[in-house]
């Protein structure tokens, strides 16, 4: 039994941020959960993976965050406590439905979680979702510690019953990755089956109704505001006096709460765990206690201009310290580094520091780089070939996971991105807009999220470019999550592999070929075929992600790796100049080695040396 | 209040087991009925790529340590120790691996990885504290070069620093790996215990 289902009321587990919302989603006993895969939040879905089964809820990997949240509105809409999860850009995915949903309500408690990610650790922007609770007016809690978002979570359920309404719950990378300790609750009972009551003066948003629905949520948030003020989530810290006064909530609250102790600074510290609605009356309280107020907040200053408006309505003169007047910054997640900077311009003082300061020495970068004989640089190769002279004005329109990082040299291959699916759309923009050649790629996995409608798009439109569905069979970048082509569920069941290829067939366009990444001359053919080809052309490139195949190879004891031939190198560096597999490198004798800890014997280098010197190693012991 | 917290950062490359580490010794620690919360990396952390795992024990909310404020310092690749250098401070313990992993950029870029002499030199002139051990050639000796986590788990025990008995320490991290590897993982810890341990 997985460690998150142990029923020890009172026992304390080491678990991460992302961990402790499952525990507390059991603890409030859900019924059904939906998701699409997305860091920070992915390992939400990888523990409902392994523990959904046996806790005897319904989860599934959806095939995108609009879909997933429609899923759990139907759930809820039954009378059943629900969950989606998703990254923060995944909510732009699912908005259309997410903004009605806040008209409708919900039956059985229905909680969205939106792990936003301030300094872009893993993702396209850094855009704040409290404005998304704000946008829908809807409820919104922040936690600042894996033990708050595991009771965050679970009140959660309660109070989206109470108001009937969604709450999001609302995270970042530093919580959703942070470890501590979590105290356990008794775990909950999921119900079987839901029922479905008509009720079409609710659910069936046509315009008479939604008006109404309307005027019903400004109603429950009047009631969710009273809840807000008198929120456990919502609490103050006296530390000794009333000079300054600092109203937080959640990464910001652990390191302003740490520098007013450790520096001994006379204050108190509003926590705000319950930011939509904010308590206006205890804001107001607490503001009218201090003689300064600090507003120390992530991202947009969400709070702070909320708490202008309440200082503007009453006619005071309290001095509000944020990021309007240029003490704090509105980018990048926080740190105790960058509290402290602006705090000491808050204070005028300056905290000692003890920091070392050696001489410099330049370190090389270790940027995140496609794995040792990863099948995308193996396709991206093949295209550079069959494009030759071509490569500097092609345009390689690229997408959200591993293939991105085609970026890095030697390949080059990424020159547009925006969002999942934004490949094949901008292609088709692109094609329209020169006569460059253009080139689309995306994986198995954003095909089934959003690469569909724009194939459709394509082909409809007589678009000419060339279309490449990386199939890994996995969904790699977020840790290997199934997905629609892969015949396993979330749940780890068998079930019907949704063919890529009769996707595309049925879509319509005249040019489709399947290829073997890994065989570099029909690879290059199909591309230079492909490029030839007047209107979209479309390439499915099919090789498992390597370490899926390298787990299996060690398993069977069939790995086989690599070595450079002495002899026959003629240190031309055509394997590290133009593919640049990380197990390839110059060792200190300025010859071409191989990696033994590295290689996972792909093999692919032996048809890119054109001297035939690089060899299996012989086995032994 | 400040000597009621102990900060370890772990660094190291993707890989090398830094979260596995930074969480036995979180877990290890908050068995004993102590605060610990600790910040993992996730995400585009790769293969390859920088690992740090920030580890704070007692009376503290932040999981993020500052510059200077780190109490210890555990590397498992020694540029990585120099990397991570503006988190400690005088004081701070530093144990690092000697063994070097070569970043793939170096194949491509100026940059060249630099003369580990100089590298150590460096540290030395800020700090006093620092303990350079071969941790990857003490694992193969022991039988595996996988076991450099548990010798550098031992080396950290051995500074006395760590708010746990060592055989405490010792008892979890065994309880935790694999049961096939528990005898040679007792070994390789007490083979980084000797290194730092005083005699």
């Amino acid at each position: 039994m997985h460690e998150i289902l142990t029923n020890e009321v009172g026992k304390k587990l080491f678990l991460l941020g992302n961990e402790a919302i499952v525990r507390g989603s059991l603890e409030a006993g859900l019924d059904v959960a939906a998701a699409y895969p997305g860091t920070p939040s992915s390992e939400i879905g990888n523990t409902f993976e392994r523990v959904g089964k046996d806790f005897g809820l319904y989860f599934e990997y959806s095939t995108n965050e609009k879909v997933a949240i429609e899923v759990v509105a139907a759930a809820s809409a039954c009378g059943l406590r629900s969950m989606t999860f998703m990254k923060h850009v995944g909510l732009n995915v699912a908005a259309d439905a997410y903004m009605t949903i806040a008209y409708t309500g919900v039956r059985g408690g229905l909680v969205i979680i939106t792990a936003d990610d301030p300094s872009c650790h893993s993702s396209q922007n850094e855009q704040d979702n409290r404005y998304y609770a704000m946008l829908a007016n809807i409820p919104m809690l922040e936690p600042s510690s894996p033990e708050e978002a595991k009771e965050m979570t679970r009140i959660a359920f309660d109070l989206s019953e109470e108001l009937e309404l969604p709450i999001i719950l609302r995270t970042t990378t530093r919580i959703n990755h942070m470890r501590g300790p979590v105290i356990l609750g008794e775990l909950g009972e999921p119900q079987d089956k839901g029922f479905f009551e008509k009720d079409p003066g609710r659910f069936i948003t046509i315009p008479v109704h939604a008006r109404k629905r309307h005027a019903i949520l400004l109603q429950q948030m009047k009631k969710a505001a009273e809840i807000s003020e008198k929120s456990s989530f919502n609490k103050v810290f006296e530390l000794g006096g009333d000079e300054i006064g600092i109203i937080t909530s959640g990464a910001g609250f652990n390191y302003v709460i740490d520098f007013m102790r450790e520096q001994d600074i006379k204050g108190k510290v509003l926590k705000l765990g319950m930011t939509r609605p904010i308590p206006s009356e205890m804001c107001l309280k607490f503001m009218q206690g201090v003689k300064k107020v600090v507003v120390v907040e992530e991202l947009e200053p969400y709070l702070e201009e909320q708490l202008r408006s309440i200082v503007q309505r009453q006619g005071l003169d309290t001095e509000i310290c944020g990021k309007d007047t240029g003490h704090f910054s509105k980018l990048y997640e926080y740190t105790p580094d960058t509290i402290k900077q602006g705090m000491s311009k808050v204070l005028g003082t300056d905290a000692p520091d003890r920091k070392l300061e050696p001489k410099h020495i330049p370190l090389p970068d270790r940027p995140p780089s496609l794995c040792p004989g990863c099948p995308h640089r193996h396709t991206y190769y093949a295209v550079k070939k069959a494009l030759g002279d071509k490569f500097k004005e092609a345009i390689f329109s690229t997408d959200i996971g591993c293939y991105t990082l085609g970026i890095q040299p030697p390949l080059q291959t990424a020159d547009f991105l925006l969002c999942m699916g934004s490949s094949v759309g901008a292609a088709g923009g692109f094609s329209k807009a020169t006569d460059q050649p253009v080139l689309a790629f995306l994986g198995d996995s954003t095909f089934f999220h959003s690469g569909i409608h724009g194939l459709v798009n394509a082909v409809y439109n007589k678009h000419k470019f060339v279309y490449t569905i990386l199939d890994n069979r996995t969904t790699a970048m977020t840790g290997h999550q199934p997905n629609p082509g892969t015949g396993r569920s979330g749940s780890g069941e068998p079930t019907i592999e949704v063919s890529i290829e009769d996707i595309v067939f049925g879509c319509g366009p005249d040019f489709v070929r399947i290829v073997d990444p890994n065989d570099l001359a029909v690879t290059t053919k199909a591309y230079e075929d492909a490029l030839a080809h007047d209107g979209i052309a479309v390439i499915i490139a099919r090789r498992p992600c390597i370490l899926l195949e390298v787990r299996e190879k060690r398993r069977t004891g069939t790995l086989t790796q690599y070595k450079v031939n002495r002899e026959t190198c003629k240190e031309c560096r055509i394997c590290i100049d133009t593919l640049g597999c990380p197990a390839i490198f110059e060792n200190k004798d300025g010859k071409i080695d191989i990696h033994e800890a590295i290689c996972l014997g792909c093999g692919y280098c032996v048809q890119v040396c054109p001297f035939n010197a690089i060899e299996p190693v012989e086995e032994s012991s | 209040m400040k000597n009621d917290v102990l900060r370890i950062l772990v660094v190291g490359v993707g890989g090398q087991g830094v979260v596995f580490a930074s969480k036995v010794i979180g877990e290890a620690i908050m068995n004993t009925g102590q605060n610990v919360i600790m910040s993992e990396v996730h995400g585009m952390a790769q293969r390859g790529g920088v690992v740090t795992c920030h580890v704070c024990i007692g009376d503290t909310y932040s999981p993020m340590i500052g510059d200077g404020q780190a109490d210890l310092i555990l590397s498992f690749e020694p540029i990585e120790a120099f990397r991570a250098i503006q988190k400690a401070h005088p004081e701070t313990v530093i144990i690092t691996n000697k063994a070097m992993f070569i970043p793939v950029s170096v194949n491509i870029s100026d940059v060249k990885y630099p003369d580990l002499d100089d590298v150590i030199g460096a540290i030395e002139e800020v700090n006093d504290h620092l303990t350079v051990l071969n941790a990857t050639k003490i694992a193969i000796e022991v039988g595996s070069h996988v076991m450099a986590n548990a010798v550098m788990l031992g080396a950290l025990a051995g500074t006395g620093k760590l708010p746990i008995e060592t055989d405490e320490f010792k008892k979890y991290i065994l309880s935790e790996v694999p049961p096939k590897t528990v005898d040679l993982n007792s070994k390789a810890f007490e083979r980084g215990l000797a290194v730092t341990a005083p005699d």
